[in-house]
């Protein structure tokens, strides 16, 4: 047998309460596109920072083409070969493209040169980029061409994704992989981390699997089905929510030629934007991260005032009422970041129930606060939802991800709203909570609200949505029925390739 | 009032003296807030530099040991700030008020000895011709050493920050210290050095108010200095050359005003006094429309967790 390019023996990482890796030992061979699979929390993080010398590892060895690799830091890791595309965390917005490719090289050529290495290697490997420009302006697409530039230019060995197609829509996904299948071509291996099955079937040569920290299988992904993959990750069998027909009613929430300016410099303003939810109906908002989401969210919770009749609730125009007045009519939002914005991480859960409960659940009397009421409240949001903290005296901050996201979604749920608007409801939550969430919106719109659900998970809109939409660039497409839609449809709808150009390999 | 009392050419002059303390002070926060620290104690460590500079001038007899000694001092009381923020994980905003309380509390008990002494001079560059030249000589070329460095180090941060690596990975740190971190760039140990080389740089200008402008010792002689460079630093839009406008801006007004005052115009004398701060304000605000944002990172503790 040749010796692997890479092969980890054995590898384990513990933090304080949580062992992140276990025992972790595969290979990655040459030229192979190795998928990690597992999800959020199963330790896929810890293990490519190991490998790229961000973090030691507690005990294990990891050898690279035989020899032994222990990499103190990043830079020793890709003077060794090992180059990583992030999956956030790592271009700097306010530097132009060449700038931060610099930054990621060790010996970077003059910016002249550089910038003449850069359209050499972004057009043999169809990704052209303009390297003077500033990277805050960039699509989410393009702002991974400029990692992966950073990377190519280092002439890698292995090339490490973290996620890399979370953010792209199918149509870039297109592109990207005839990148990655050109490279495995050329002798690199890619260590491909997802929780997305389709992809690792059409993409990997191989796949390991996570599941709290360790290993607990490995599979030929193009001889394994979705579903066995999925069971291997979640490590029981998985349950589907459940969608009854219905009825809808009347329209709740009118948005009509609504356009407003993003507050932060680097956001997306909103381009006339039209949609109506009706009572029971659970519209689903689909696009790529920053092409107006969390300025739709901020127009629709009251953040971001607006004319007032850009948005109706029940004909009443609301466009001009703050988060509290929309709060008391019955529109309430669920926002993305749930650290700081959906919940205040340092304060405890009764208090954060009391921050957006307050109005409807009648938790404060001429400015005074009853918090048994609200504890009251916290404990009910707590047993409904299956939030798992040992109580309501304990911080926001303390939960899980997962845990967290339950109780900021199932506060809004127990408020029986007329109209819910959620952003991201599943993001970094395990695969049992996510459906979890789901169910219990679903539960909701049978009830009769009128539900808007933003996020970037295409399969969950799919599932749970009645109508699909998706925001371009701050344009909003027009709603169409979820039954029957193909996914080039969608990604259509979702601005195609955002204009790039086809990848020419 | 007799305003053909005013020079034209020593008014110039004497602007850029009065502005160098401030241009000093400025230069170096200007690099610390690009790194991403903002240190408020600019007014501490100028005072510090004062004091220091001042007493080794004094003892040694010479200024250049003093303005040495100043930059010293000006870092030593910044390295504090470092404790604090860097390794203490302490907030950027209350260690930097506090450093500047320490700082006039302590120049104030060091400098108890050093009321009413006259420093040594450090005399001016006179070069033979140019320095003779009628009306440009007198303003380019007859000042102190001191005053060409601070133009110089103007010149060389705005080099520095935008043509070489090591300007380029100091703004990455201010920009977003997270993805500086996970490339591999020692966040902290550049912050260190930028807030080092901010707190020599305010110890300079401290010792140019104490050794070449005033030239005394006085308890809280910057007066507001560091504030203003502070603020100076912000209304730049991180710029060095724009800082250098602000900072002659700031000093020619200030000259003039007290001109004005010399020459007896009839404009109460508080109206004159808060004059520079006004106007340098009023046309930085309107310099700094252009949307140019402060580094993302700015104030915010690293803490490398992930």
């Amino acid at each position: 047998m040749t010796t692997p390019l890479l092969s980890l023996q054995g590898l384990t990482k513990a933090y304080p309460g949580v062992v992140a890796n276990d025992q972790v030992s595969f290979d990655i061979g040459e030229g192979e596109v190795h998928a990690l699979l597992g999800e959020n929390g199963a330790g896929k993080s810890t293990l490519v920072k190991m490998i790229y010398g961000l973090v030691k590892p507690d005990s294990g060895t990891m050898l690279l083409r035989g020899q032994p690799f222990a990499p103190p830091e990043p830079r020793a890791a890709r003077a060794d070969g090992i180059a990583m595309v992030f999956q956030h965390f790592s271009l700097f917005d306010a530097l132009n493209v060449a700038e931060n490719i610099a930054l990621g090289m060790e010996n970077p050529p003059a910016m002249g040169d550089l910038a003449s290495r850069i359209r050499e290697v972004s057009e043999t490997y169809g990704l052209p980029l303009d390297p003077f420009r500033t990277v805050g302006d960039l699509s989410a697409g393009e702002r991974q061409r400029v990692e992966i530039i950073r990377c190519l230019l280092q002439d890698p060995k292995l090339l490490i994704m973290d996620e890399p197609t979370s953010v792209l829509t199918p149509q870039e996904v297109d592109i990207l992989f005839e990148t990655l299948n050109k490279l495995r071509s050329e002798g690199t291996s890619i260590l491909y981390i997802s929780h997305k099955l389709e992809e690792i079937r059409t993409l990997c040569d191989h796949a390991t699997i996570l599941r709290l920290g360790k290993n607990v299988g490995e599979c030929v992904p193009a001889e394994t089905s979705a579903r066995d993959m999925a069971e291997m990750m979640v490590g029981s069998t998985l349950q589907t929510p459940e969608r009854s027909g219905r009825d809808f009613g009347e329209v709740a929430l009118d948005v009509s030629g609504l356009s407003v300016p993003s507050p932060s410099e680097f956001g997306t303003a909103l381009k006339n934007v039209h949609m109506a939810v009706r009572k029971g109906e659970v519209l689903g908002i689909g696009g790529v991260a920053g092409n107006g989401q969390d300025e739709l969210l901020g127009v629709l919770s009251g953040e971001i005032l607006t004319a007032a009749d850009a948005i109706k609730f029940n004909g009443q125009p609301i466009g001009k009422l703050g988060p509290t007045a929309r709060r008391r009519l019955g529109v309430l939002t669920a926002p993305e970041e749930r650290l700081g914005h959906a919940a205040a991480p340092d304060m405890s859960l009764t208090e954060n129930a009391l921050l957006t409960g307050s109005v409807r659940e009648g938790l404060e009397n001429n400015g005074f606060l009853k918090w048994a009421e609200t504890k009251g409240f916290a404990e009910k949001i707590i047993q409904a939802f299956d939030v798992r903290t040992p109580g309501p005296e304990n911080a926001a901050r303390s939960l899980s991800g997962g845990n967290l996201q339950k109780f900021v979604i199932g506060r809004e749920v127990l408020q029986n709203p007329d109209v819910l608007v959620v952003n991201q409801p599943t993001w970094g939550v395990d695969a049992a909570a996510a459906a979890a969430i789901r169910q219990a919106i679903l539960d909701l719109a049978a009830k009769g609200t009128a539900v808007v659900c933003i996020s970037q998970d295409l399969d969950e809109l799919m599932e749970i949505s009645d109508s699909f939409a998706a925001l371009n660039e701050g344009r909003l497409s027009a709603p169409r029925t979820t039954t029957g839609l193909t996914v080039d449809e969608i990604g259509l709808m979702m601005g195609g390739a955002h204009g790039m150009e086809v990848a020419h390999v | 009032m007799d305003l053909s009392e005013i020079n034209p050419v020593l008014l110039v002059a004497s602007l850029m003296v009065a502005a160098t303390p401030l241009l000093l002070a400025a230069i170096g926060e200007l690099v610390v807030e690009k790194a991403g620290v903002l240190n408020l104690g600019v007014e501490g460590m100028m005072i510090v530099g004062a004091i220091s500079g001042f007493a080794i001038s004094v003892e040694t007899g010479s200024p250049w040991l003093g303005f040495i000694a100043a930059a010293i001092g000006g870092a030593v009381l910044s390295l504090l700030f470092v404790l604090l923020t860097q390794v203490a994980l302490a907030n950027q905003v209350a260690s930097g008020l506090a450093l500047t309380l320490f700082g006039l509390g302590f120049s104030a008990l060091l400098g108890q000895g050093y009321v009413g002494v006259k420093p040594p001079s450090m005399g001016e560059i006179h070069i033979p011709v140019i320095s003779d030249i009628p009306v440009i000589g007198p303003i380019l070329f007859q000042h102190d050493p001191i005053l060409y460095l601070g133009i110089a180090l103007t010149a060389a941060v705005w080099a520095t920050l935008k043509y070489t690596r090591v300007g380029l990975i100091l703004r990455a740190v201010g920009e977003n210290h997270d993805a500086a971190h996970a490339l591999g760039y020692k966040v902290i140990k550049i912050r260190i050095l930028a807030i080092l080389f901010g707190g020599a740089c305010a110890g300079l200008g401290g010792a140019y108010i104490s050794l070449i402008r005033v030239p005394q010792w006085t308890e809280g002689m910057t007066a507001g200095v560091g504030w203003i460079a502070l603020a100076l630093v912000v209304f730049a839009s991180w710029k060095p050359w724009r800082a250098l406008l602000g900072a002659y801006l700031f000093g020619g007004i200030t000259v003039l005003q007290l001109n004005l005052q010399a020459a007896g115009v009839a404009i109460p004398v508080e109206y004159l006094a808060m004059s520079p701060y006004i106007i340098t304000i009023l046309v930085l605000v309107i310099l700094s429309a252009d949307k140019s944002s402060a580094p993302a990172s700015l104030g915010r503790i690293f803490h490398a967790s992930h």
